[in-house]
């Protein structure tokens, strides 16, 4: 099985493959620029937005500070209320986990609330391998199922079709559907979705879910979502199964008022989110009767290692980076390989895999928009040359770079360089001029990489330094 | 006042012309300008590609350069950037220097309280904000507030401007397909304006831009804002 948190081909090269799509460039520009916005004008709104921000990266910071504890108490807390919890050091132990407690209850089809960490672990598949159908309630994971593709947005991972697009999925794939009846106005088309799923919700044993947020001091789990198919989830079926990343926690009830505002705001660009399920083991003759959750590592203690990387685990989901990321617009998720696309993707997909595509890193202009926007603050320009650091570089490259430094190194050698570029430069200044410009078309590789896309400047006969010099200034 | 200019090694080399305005422009208003001739690179490409070690001695020759100084002016946001944001994570030592060090705009407005320098631009004008000076240095509107003040231009709004050019340094060649469609939307939105001039705090993003503006025969060109700034009738 291949890894959900790494691609077959490195960045650049997706990246190509994602650029020749016309119509994906157009959803994704639409997308995007219609969530920014939206975003844009429910934060401004808030007098006190920097300071929630700092409070939600203070919180994650010492969520991680004192981890091991707190994930003790948690696990005494909800074992307390009722629940079972499981421990996962990887994606194969939690999706044998949650394999085991399926097939404990006989269930051949399980319903699915969105959630990301089910996607990194491959859960889905692992769970077809042993004969059990996940099915995705959540409108855009079940677009994407049905289309059997892979999600492309952390938050709408259908964000790369359109609406005819859509229409003509459903009208493939959902028996109950009359095709040549159904429109791709969007209020048929979620009726359509909701038909399909009622019938699921109410014949499901079996739930699966995620979590935003666990509370270390009462054991509790927090989903917040959009459609209410969550609340069906996590309401109806008799054995409820959640896996949970153990970054997740806050420490205490108290802490949640800070993320409820800064999530919805920052991720669907409202003010508050539909529907918030908060659930504390079992109550008895309400709800699911089985409750287990699955912890999972997978990686995020080898990235808690990390001092400069470990703020990579604050994330909480949000996807603000993705939609302002001017790379992400132009790509879309597919091309950064991992079921995490975007700037947080490109720091986290190498953190949690120990390595994965080492150019990922290298997907970002390091233009810091990313940065502006995380609700918790993590420094992702920050955290991506860090990792261009710790990562292996091209075989090529490192000899020039090396060269490079060694001349800016000294003053003379320095001067000799810009005296020989200046020189090497004076031919194609001819040509240039001949042509009427100052710009030259076309460069040899490696510099054909520049020239591939817009002219490149010349050097003109004289450097600073030199008229510095000429204009008889005093020297220093 | 006396100042120090690091031209920063692109412009030493490609583009002198930025230079010899800040030159122009300082010294009219009354200043006078250093040049310590043993400057090179910041290390900026090398610190942010993944070679800190390559990096390091370059930071260390800056400190020591210009140790002396009481201002440093440089004509690029994201040089200014590398030194004031990422030499003191590198190297404590350099936080006192990184701490006098300006982009041209932030010497002008906050050190030297001026915002009409005298200039005379009779073009239509677009402004591009470079990444690095807005969102590290935090610029804001200090190099609108200089170029309104500019007598005769005509000064004209660059729809999505905050966007990223595309530039990226190393990201222009390690990820060019990508940069190259950042690139053509920028251009678009710049042919849009109908400006005869896209100015910027950098000439690293208008070597990206003017190229792709010159490979795209939109008219309009890249100019470095203080070349505008210099402009006299």
């Amino acid at each position: 099985m291949s890894n959900p948190l790494v691609g077959n081909r490195p960045f650049p090269r997706a990246a190509r493959t994602a650029l020749r799509d016309a119509q994906l460039r157009a959803n994704l520009r639409m997308a995007t620029g219609t969530i920014r916005a939206k975003r844009a004008a429910v934060v401004s709104e808030m007098d006190d937005w920097e300071d929630l921000r700092a409070a939600g990266a203070a919180i994650k910071a010492d969520v991680l500070a004192r981890l091991p504890d707190l994930l003790v108490e948690f696990e005494a807390a909800a074992t307390a209320a009722g629940a079972v919890v499981h421990w996962a050091r990887d994606a194969a132990e939690a999706c044998a986990i949650v394999a085991d407690l399926v097939r404990e209850t006989g269930a051949t089809e399980v319903v699915k609330v969105k959630s990301m960490a089910t996607q990194e672990i491959g859960l889905n598949e692992a769970l077809a391998a042993v004969g059990v159908e996940a099915v995705e309630t959540d409108l855009a994971e079940l677009i994407v199922q049905l289309a059997d593709d892979r999600p492309s947005h952390i938050l709408v991972p259908a964000i790369h079709y359109n609406r005819t697009q859509i229409r003509d999925l459903f009208a493939r794939r959902m028996a109950a559907v009359d095709a040549t009846a159904l429109t791709d106005d969007p209020p048929a088309l979620t009726a359509a979705a909701r038909a399909h799923l009622r019938e699921k919700f109410l014949t499901a044993k079996v739930a699966i879910s995620g979590a935003n947020f666990a509370v270390a001091q009462t054991g509790t789990l927090v989903v917040v979502e959009s459609e209410g198919n969550g609340r069906m989830c996590l309401s109806l079926p008799e054995t409820l199964i959640s896996v949970v990343g153990v970054e997740k926690l806050v420490p205490t009830f108290a802490d949640l008022e800070v993320f409820l505002q800064l999530l919805p705001r920052s991720s669907t660009g409202e003010r508050i989110n539909p529907y918030t399920s908060m659930w504390t083991g079992v109550t008895p003759g309400d709800g699911p009767q089985n409750v287990h959750i699955v912890l999972v590592d997978n990686g995020r203690s080898h990235t808690l290692a990390d001092p400069v990387g470990r703020q990579a685990l604050w994330c909480i989901r949000c996807s603000a980076c993705l939609n302002v990321c001017p790379v992400y617009e132009r790509v879309g998720g597919h091309a950064y390989g991992s079921v995490y696309p975007g700037p947080i993707g490109a720091i986290l997909s190498p953190q949690l895999t120990r390595g994965g595509d080492p150019s990922l890193p290298y997907a970002s202009t390091l233009c810091g928009a990313c940065y502006d926007v995380c609700p918790v603050k993590i420094n992702i320009p920050e955290v991506l040359v860090h990792l261009r650091q710790t990562l292996r570089h091209p075989v090529a490259e490192r000899p020039a770079m090396r060269a490079l430094a060694w001349v800016m190194r000294d003053r003379r050698r320095y001067a000799a360089a810009l005296r020989a570029a200046r020189a090497g430069a004076a031919p194609l200044r001819g040509l240039a001029r001949r042509r009427g410009g100052t710009t030259v078309r076309r460069l040899p590789w490696p510099l054909s990489a520049w020239t591939a896309h817009r002219d490149a400047p010349l050097p003109p006969a004289q450097t600073f330094r030199d008229w510095w010099r000429a204009s008889g200034r005093p020297q220093a | 006042m006396r100042v120090a200019l690091f031209i920063t090694c692109v412009n030493d080399l490609v583009f002198p012309r930025t230079g010899r305005a800040v030159v122009a422009l300082l010294e009219r208003l009354g200043h006078e300008v250093a040049f310590p001739e043993a400057q090179t690179c910041c290390g900026q490409m090398h610190a942010n590609t993944g070679y800190r070690a390559e990096a390091l001695p370059l930071v260390r020759r800056f400190v020591e350069v210009f140790a002396d100084y009481e201002a440093i002016v440089v004509p690029s946001g994201s040089c200014a950037a590398m030194v004031r944001d990422t030499y003191p994570r590198l190297l404590p030592e350099a936080a006192a220097v990184a701490a006098r060090t300006y982009e041209l705009s932030e010497l002008l407005v906050d050190v030297l309280g001026v915002t009409d320098v005298g200039a005379h631009f009779p073009h239509r004008v677009t402004y591009h904000p470079s990444c690095h000076g807005l969102r590290m240095l935090r610029l804001g509107d200090r190099p609108l507030r200089l170029l309104r003040a500019v007598a005769g231009i005509d000064l004209v709004e660059l729809p999505d401007a905050e966007q990223c050019c595309g530039f990226g340094g190393t990201f222009a060649v390690k990820n060019a397909d990508v940069s190259g469609a950042m690139l053509a939307d920028k251009c678009d939105r710049i042919a849009e304006t109908g400006a005869e001039y896209v100015a910027a705090t950098d000439n690293s993003c208008l070597a990206h831009i003017g190229g792709g503006l010159a490979r795209r025969g939109v008219r309009a060109r890249a100019v470095h804002y203080a070349e505008i700034l210099a402009g006299t009738p």
